[in-house]
């Protein structure tokens, strides 16, 4: 019994970065803007994480750090796609390369030293509960943020104003420019949502999940990220679904081979790739479902004429 | 700006010629890395050699380096580069750069080349390598002792001689102990990727390892073991920071009294082109301190680094390859070059070698 | 508070056209200046190292070449992608299909040779990298699936396949078990051009050749015309009888056979075997230098050049200066952040506006200009 429930805690371990950056990436999108840059903004949060965890010695301090300096990372982004209407792919993609340069060199000086790691939950009597008590109660704050943000999206997306809002822009700018809506703003704050949440998956990595810093420790998580929010046709539970699915994979490989099972572990690592291939093809498969969840004007510059 | 960028104009002459004239009489010696120096292990090790020569050969000396340097035609380049910027005596610290090195050795015969870990040599081309498996033996011993479930779980990057050599020694060790000890092995496929190591670790432990041990580059499996209250071995660099309770005690590459004898071999003007695969005895492989276990292990530990040092191999037959078939007889050592290119596992380890 | 504002210029600037990117350049430098201060090391001193000298030597131009060759022929087939509105971000997977597919002679048939290895090999490399990019376009067409996401997941698995591929079934068995191919032989090494002077080999030819050849299909034949009209409107494109679906493999097996190309262009010609990586990504590099080059395969000739030269610097202030080698990347980044950024003066203009007062017209264009130096 105990192994699976430390298997499932290490699916929660490896799931929940994925989980945040793409319900980031999600309210991105459904705003209409793709931003390829998580990778980027998700090494920038790891290494500003870690330094101010380890300059201030508190790892709370570290997270904050963490969330704004990925959202300050992702303005840069907004300042060129929004104001300035440049293409959002190539921008995108140069955000992650600034990234993984700019983080390599801050984080020289941190290299060998040992971080902060952010304490797991621990109630009394609760998490002491065989089984479910360490599953619901014991593990990192940040397990906890992010199905709070699965939570509050979905809410938000669905239930308020402001996120029907926020759809609507997606679906279609022009028309929701021509009711007056200031779309641009609108964009401005899903950006820099996404920001911070890539910078927070960040701040997992360098503090709870292997509490240190190294170049490129993002080890391209964020773009696992970005296809999930697809593989989960914008839909928050499915992404919620899409991390845990993928972070089964990811760990059920490893167990196969500790397990001793012959099969090339090469296969096996190309498993999830494959995995996220073979999934985008049957949701794409099924027109009316995708129609339905896309964001229609999705990458497309929009510059409100006056 | 516009003040900075004329600031910036009124010194171009002065520095562009300013900038070439120092240190000519120093000796420079150079080096190229695979990977970032900021990866706190192999290319890190590598590097902290170079610092040590520095230090120790003080204004005698300039060093220069390159990292994260692709195998490939970026290497070739890199050679280059640094042959003609003056070096004098060039390391190239990984495999991949063998043929490389080789061409550009062959363009410039004043230079002075020195290759790790490959096996071709030249008139101006040596080679070094350490014999990390000697410490592995020792990890095995150490390992079986203190391992209550008997099973260790062993995280390795790619499948290549010096990885399995690693594991067959360590193998040998831990059986050494006890013949029955089991290793479960994980090939993540990189040599560096924390989180992987790290989702690695949980999984040997939760499938009943409780000793972990690696031929990957970063702490996060240690810190896996840390959380766990269990056990591990650090690599490539002294982990203690990382796991002052779980590391048992690290392998760590020592490269600078290496470094420091050939260049200064190179300024007494005695550097010839050699073949060495250093060890235990001559400082290059190292085992942090014995750290979280018992005395008598602690001793067992270091009387058999004493006997490796001494000379004794432990690749010393009998040996027997992973289908039972003999591989070496009663009192027979294995020579350098089945080890150097070893693609076999030794009796007793479960897992099926990728080929 | 102030906030841009963009206002559509009647038709584009053919003045900013000219002038972005020299302005981009120079704001890369003033960017670029601020960073070397930061680092502690002279700008002026810092530049002339990482701009100039790589290109003061023979053999540099040489290495120049080298690194440029893949770039190009990457990116000038992207172009045709990008232009018509399809996301092949997958190159790098392409250029390693090419890489794998074209060793096949010389791997697993080492006693063939003469005239004829070479173009069969060059082929392959390019049947390879066009079938790898066609699984894209199929799921596109068939499945509507989104292409920037299984072409980017394509190209982890293209990694993992290559490195099974030498570290297994085609690992020299000579090779003391290390991961690599046997070396080929000589009738399957593409020349050099000027063997004395340094090492470019004939990808650069190619490079330069398919530059051309894309730019005059772009510019003088309907194909081109066709390309342009799917990207910038495939509604008008269906009423002009253009076939949406038969533009998504056109487009996919153009640029994969050019990244085919240049992968076993850069196996054959600069490595001399297949190893478990035979690209410091120059499939994302790429794409780079195709938006660098404003999707222009002429302007992709100079993007390419230019992004090479910035790696040659790289390892100069590297060895120079002791910078970290991080510096290349950053570079890359703002390079192109401030071209997209400069790009969008041609087709707009930039307006400042407060929001108490607004700015009279006149002011706006220079204003502009500052405010993208000091909005990073």
């Amino acid at each position: 019994m105990d192994i699976t429930v430390n298997i499932l805690l290490t699916i929660a371990t490896a799931a929940t970065p994925l989980l945040i950056a793409a319900i980031g990436e999600l309210v991105v999108e459904r705003s209409g803007v793709l931003n390829l840059g998580v990778e980027g903004m998700m090494i920038m949060g790891a290494v500003g994480g870690f330094g101010a965890g380890y300059l201030t010695g508190s790892p709370w301090i570290g997270l904050i750090a963490a969330i704004v300096i990925g959202a300050l990372f992702s303005l840069l982004f907004a300042i060129m796609t929004l104001s300035l209407a440049t293409n959002q792919v190539a921008t995108g993609l140069s955000l992650t390369l600034l990234g993984l340069g700019l983080s390599g060199m801050m984080g020289t000086s941190f290299v060998g030293l040992p971080g902060e790691r952010l304490p797991n939950l621990n109630i009394p009597g609760l998490s002491s509960i065989p089984i479910v008590g360490k599953l619901l109660f014991g593990q990192d704050p940040i397990f906890y943020i992010s199905i709070a943000l699965t939570i509050a999206v979905t809410w938000f997306l669905f239930r308020t104003r402001t996120g029907l809002t926020l759809r609507s822009i997606g679906d279609s700018h022009t028309s929701a420019h021509a009711l007056g809506i200031k779309v641009i703003r609108y964009r401005y704050l899903a950006v820099l949502f996404g920001g911070a949440c890539a910078g927070l998956a960040g701040g997992h990595l360098s503090l709870v999940y292997t509490p240190q810093w190294v170049e490129n420790m993002s080890a391209g998580r964020g773009w696992i990220a970005l296809a999930l929010v697809v593989f989960a046709s914008w839909r928050p539970w499915r992404v919620l679904a899409g991390a845990y699915i993928f972070g089964a994979v990811w760990i059920g490989q490893l167990h196969a081979q500790a397990f001793g099972i012959p099969v090339p572990s090469q296969l096996l690592s190309s498993l999830p790739y494959l995995a996220t291939v073979v999934v985008l093809v049957l949701i794409s498969r099924n027109k009316r479902l995708t129609m339905m969840n896309t964001p229609a004007s999705l990458g497309q510059p929009f510059v409100p004429d006056r | 700006m516009k003040k900075l960028l004329i600031a910036l104009m009124t010194t171009t002459a002065a520095l562009s010629l300013a900038a070439t004239a120092e240190a000519a009489d120093k000796l420079k010696a150079c080096w190229v890395y695979v990977g970032p120096i900021g990866d706190f292990g192999y290319s890190y090790q590598h590097d902290q050699g170079r610092l040590e020569a520095q230090k120790a050969l003080g204004d005698k000396i300039e060093t220069a380096y390159l990292e994260n340097v692709s195998e490939g035609p970026d290497a070739e380049r890199a050679f280059e580069r640094l042959a003609r910027e003056g070096c004098k005596i060039i390391f190239g610290t990984s495999f991949g750069f063998m043929d490389a090195e080789v061409k550009v050795a062959k363009k410039f015969p004043k230079v002075m080349f020195e290759h790790a870990t490959g096996f071709k040599t030249g008139d101006n081309l040596g080679v070094y390598n350490a014999r990390f498996y000697e410490g592995r033996y020792v990890l095995g011993q150490i390992a079986a002792k203190e391992s209550k479930s008997g099973v260790a779980g062993y995280i390795v990057s790619f499948p290549i001689p010096e990885v399995v050599m690693g594991i067959n020694s360590f193998m040998l060790g831990a059986q050494s102990i006890n013949p029955n000890f089991k290793a479960k092995i994980v090939w993540v496929n990189s040599w560096f990727d924390p989180g992987k190591e790290a989702d690695a670790a949980k999984a040997l432990f939760d499938q009943g390892a409780d000793i972990i041990v690696q031929h990957t580059d970063s702490t996060a499996a240690l810190q896996v073991a840390e959380e766990r209250k269990l056990h591990g071995f650090g690599q490539s660099s002294d982990m203690i920071k990382f796991a002052p309770n779980a590391q048992l005690t690290s392998l760590t590459d020592e490269w600078g009294p290496y470094y420091i004898s050939r260049i200064q071999a190179a300024l007494d003007g005695t550097w010839k082109p050699d073949n060495v695969w250093l060890g235990i005895k001559d400082g290059a492989v190292k085992l942090a301190p014995y750290t979280n276990m018992p005395d008598d292990v602690k001793a067992m530990a270091e009387a058999t680094e004493k006997k490796i040092a001494g000379g004794w191999n432990p690749f010393t037959g009998p040996v027997a390859k992973q289908d039972g078939t003999p591989w070496l007889k009663d009192g027979e050592v294995a020579d350098d070059g089945t080890l150097l290119g070893m693609n076999f596992y030794v009796k007793g380890i479960d897992d099926k070698l990728p080929q | 508070m102030m906030r841009l504002e963009l206002v559509k210029r009647p038709q584009r600037s053919l003045l900013f056209s000219m002038l972005s990117p020299f302005i981009a350049f120079g704001l890369t430098i003033i960017a670029g200046a601020i960073m070397f201060a930061l680092l502690g090391v002279n700008p002026l001193n810092a530049f002339r190292i990482y701009f100039i000298e790589p290109i003061s030597q023979v053999w540099q131009l040489h290495e120049l070449a080298i690194k440029a060759a893949p770039l190009i022929l990457i990116a000038v087939g992207l172009s045709v992608c990008y232009k018509a509105n399809i996301w092949n971000i997958g190159a790098e997977g392409q250029f390693i299909l090419g890489g794998i597919v074209g060793s096949i002679i010389p791997v697993m048939f080492p006693q063939f040779e003469g005239p004829l290895v070479l173009p069969l090999m060059l082929l392959l490399g390019m049947v390879g990298g066009a079938a790898y990019a066609a699984i894209p376009a199929l799921l596109k067409t068939r499945f509507s699936t989104n292409e920037i996401l299984t072409s980017l997941m394509l190209v982890y698995v293209a990694q993992l396949f290559l490195d099974w591929m030498v570290r297994g079934p085609w690992r020299d068995p000579q090779g003391h078990g290390f991961p690599q191919t046997i070396q080929f032989g000589d009738s399957a090494v593409l020349p050099q051009l000027m063997p004395d002077a340094g090492r470019a080999n004939l990808g650069f030819v190619f490079a330069l050749v398919a530059a051309v050849a894309v730019w005059l299909l772009m510019s003088r034949m309907l194909k081109g015309f066709e390309v342009r009209v799917l990207g910038s409107s495939p509604r008008a494109g269906r009423f002009a009888g253009f076939g949406p679906n038969r533009m998504v493999f056109f487009a996919f097996t153009l640029s994969g056979a050019l990244a085919g190309l240049a992968g076993i262009s850069e196996v054959s010609g600069t490595i001399g075997q297949l190893q478990p990586v035979i690209s410091p990504g120059y499939g994302f590099t790429a794409i780079i230098v195709a938006f660098l080059g404003r999707l222009n395969p002429l302007g992709i000739i100079a993007a390419g050049l230019v992004l090479a030269l910035t790696y040659l610097g790289g390892e100069a202030v590297q060895t120079a200066l002791g910078i970290s080698d991080k510096v290349a990347r950053v570079f890359q980044g703002m390079l192109l952040f401030f071209v997209l950024g400069c790009d969008t003066l041609i087709h707009y203009r930039i307006r400042l506006v407060g929001l108490a007062a607004q700015k009279p017209e006149t002011t706006a264009k220079l204003d502009a200009a500052a405010k993208l130096g000091e909005a990073r």
